[in-house]
């Protein structure tokens, strides 16, 4: 009559060894890490970010053990990088001194430096390509006239209306000791440092959602915003040791970065600026820097008195839902048992009903 | 045996910084303490709390029992026994009176705990005014203020509409006369028992980042009205295994027409009161 409960300890040995069964069933070729992180590189990137630790070859290998589950890759990540030991904190990089690999501006037509188009899905057609099916067993390109740009200073576009006051200026308000949501539990109301972090860490898919319902009528000002400039390219970190007390740079990682300009606020007796919203991300995540902008510029509605009506305000709402390690953890854990409190509704429906049913007779 | 880990997975900082915060959370019962909640490499709502507060406690001489639901030997409490031995390579327990660390999901053992003893329960949602109000900022305000309105109208409320307070497990406790506190989602049936427990009681909400405590010899009370006191769940049936009436039962459903038996939630009490009835 147990059986219900007993055997835990064996199904797990079991359920696991299925799991790596399914990873070799059918014998094919082991896939190596250097693969993934090739061609599989938005992959990469994406499990970089979210799990919070620039290493693509260890992303590369969450992929390869999640089976490509990526917020399984992602969750692996996190519990690694949880415990490494936190040696430095950079110092905020710059990324006008950006090895830029693909640079936009929606706003304008032309930008000194020029528009980089760079690597970009944007204008291939999704047409699904069969040779892919039977590729050459060893990859190899042509080699294009890629025109390597020789510039090395980026100023950012949106800094031109800077010059005209046109565009709010961001309060440089950054203490030596900004938010770190790995080792500060959530505060309200929120810094902008700390929603930043959540927002570059949180999941792609509840992030873009949230975006698209603002654009779509669901957001504070209800309207479309520009796109002053998309970067994407790599920086140099560096950190500044108190023993030392000068900088030193420890590497580079891949960035991308999004500035959003946003409809003006003003009044009678302060001039109408634009506002703005930034995004940025490890790795090529244009697509996520972009959203965060929206969501960052969103956030910032209660700092401009702006009235609170949708979710994407509600720092709350987004701060608290948009980690998928939380909330994939949190909402399959409805499949643990859960017999004991069920007993306990199940006791009540029928003494509730009984008492109803026994009322009644009488 | 080398683990590749620190000794309990978390590094001595971090250990450190929760047990700060458990101090904090035992100097003031019932009140959620905020806390740096690490990730852990089970997921979130599968005991990250309980299992911070456990690595942060235990020592090499502990003796840790692991339940879900009240037994041993379910998957999750396997689970988490087998990585507590991966990372510390302490001794395991099925039996409550042997154990020095007890964590918990959902039950607390049918044995009384005693004073060397201390119990970790996992908590899903350490607010219990949470579904009453959605945001942290009020709520945090609502408990500075003593301000339970709100819980006792949602309870009003209940008895109104079904006759009685339909809350059967997580049901909400005053502690030490002060902070209306979330037992965990713990039958009602168990609430009695965190009144003056001997043990310490830690509770740990991983997802939520907040531990909070209560000390040995507290006075825990569930809530209620003169009118409509407070009562726990009971059965016409005992338990089929071991004959016991005293204890929380599960029912099981044993064949295809639906027939049902009840057994005990708690593996370790039944095991026990059938080596003492033979």
């Amino acid at each position: 009559m147990y059986v219900a409960v007993k055997g835990g300890e064996k199904a797990i040995k079991s359920s696991l060894k299925l799991l790596e069964k399914k990873r070799k069933e059918t014998g094919t070729k082991s896939i190596e890490i250097n693969q993934i992180k090739e061609q599989l590189s938005f992959a990469v990137d994406r499990v970089i970010n979210e799990g919070s630790l620039y290493d693509k070859d260890l992303s590369a290998l969450a992929i390869k053990q999640s089976q490509g589950d990526l917020v399984e890759a992602i969750f692996l990540l996190r519990a690694y990088r949880t415990t490494l030991e936190r040696y430095a904190y950079s110092t905020a990089i710059d990324t006008s001194k950006i090895i830029i690999k693909r640079r936009i501006s929606a706003s304008f037509k032309d930008i000194p430096g020029g528009q980089i188009l760079g690597p970009t899905f944007d204008y291939s057609h999704r047409l699904l390509d069969f040779s892919l099916m039977r590729e050459d067993e060893i990859n190899s390109y042509e080699n294009i006239n890629n025109q390597e740009p020789k510039n090395k200073e980026f100023p950012s576009v949106i800094d031109y209306l800077n010059n005209e006051n046109l565009l709010e200026q961001e309060i440089n308000n950054l203490n030596d000791n900004p938010f770190d949501v790995t080792r500060d539990p959530m505060k309200f109301p929120a810094s902008r440092d700390q929603w930043m972090q959540i927002l570059a860490r949180g999941d792609e898919g509840f992030l873009l959602g949230l975006s698209y319902s603002a654009i779509r009528g669901f957001g504070s000002k209800g309207t479309h915003p520009f796109v002053g400039e998309i970067k994407y390219g790599i920086v140099d970190i560096f950190i500044s040791p108190d023993e030392l007390g000068f900088e030193i740079c420890i590497g580079e990682i891949e960035i991308s970065e999004c500035q959003m300009i946003d409809q003006f606020e003003g009044n009678k007796n302060t001039p109408p600026q634009f506002t703005r919203g930034y995004g940025l991300t490890f790795g090529y995540n244009e697509r996520k820097s972009m959203a965060i902008s929206i969501v960052d510029r969103a956030l910032k509605s209660e700092g401009y008195g702006e009235e609170i009506k949708f979710p994407i305000q509600d720092q709350e709402f987004v701060l608290y839902h948009a980690d998928n390690v939380e909330a994939q953890g949190f909402v399959t854990h409805l499949k643990l048992p859960h017999y004991v409190d069920f007993q306990g509704e199940l006791n009540l429906i029928r003494k509730l009903r009984n008492e109803i049913l026994q009322g009644k007779k009488l | 045996m080398k683990t590749g880990f620190n000794f309990a997975y978390l590094d001595e900082a971090t250990k450190r910084m929760i047990r700060r915060k458990i101090l904090k959370a035992i100097c003031i019962p019932g009140y959620q303490c905020p806390f740096g909640g690490r990730e852990m490499p089970l997921a979130y709502g599968w005991g990250t709390g309980g299992i911070q507060v456990t690595a942060s406690i235990i020592g090499k001489q502990d003796i840790l029992k692991v339940i879900d639901q009240g037994a041993d030997d379910t998957t999750n409490a396997v689970s988490i026994k087998n990585f507590f031995k991966r990372v510390c390579n302490i001794m395991i327990t099925d039996r409550t009176a042997e154990a020095s660390l007890i964590q918990t999901r959902h039950r607390i053992p049918e044995t009384t705990l005693n004073k060397d003893q201390i119990i970790v329960y996992q908590v899903p949602q350490p607010e219990p005014l949470r579904k009453l109000e959605p945001k942290e900022k009020e709520t945090r305000k609502l408990h500075a203020y003593k301000e339970y309105a709100l819980m006792h109208v949602k309870l009003y409320e209940e008895i109104s509409q079904f006759g009685s307070v339909i809350k059967t497990w997580a049901y909400p406790v005053e502690t030490n006369n002060r902070y209306i506190t979330d037992p965990t989602p713990i039958p009602k049936f168990d609430n009695p028992k965190m009144n003056n427990m001997e043990a310490l009681q830690l509770f740990g909400a991983g997802r939520e980042k907040r531990i909070y405590a209560i000390p040995p010899y507290t006075k825990v009370k569930s809530l209620d009205f003169d009118d409509h006191p407070f009562e726990i769940q009971t059965w016409d049936e005992c338990c089929s295994i071991c004959g016991s009436t005293k204890s929380y039962l599960d029912e099981i459903i044993i064949n295809n027409e639906g027939k049902k038996n009840f057994i005990c939630s708690d593996t370790d009490f039944c095991k026990s009161n059938l080596e003492k009835n033979k």
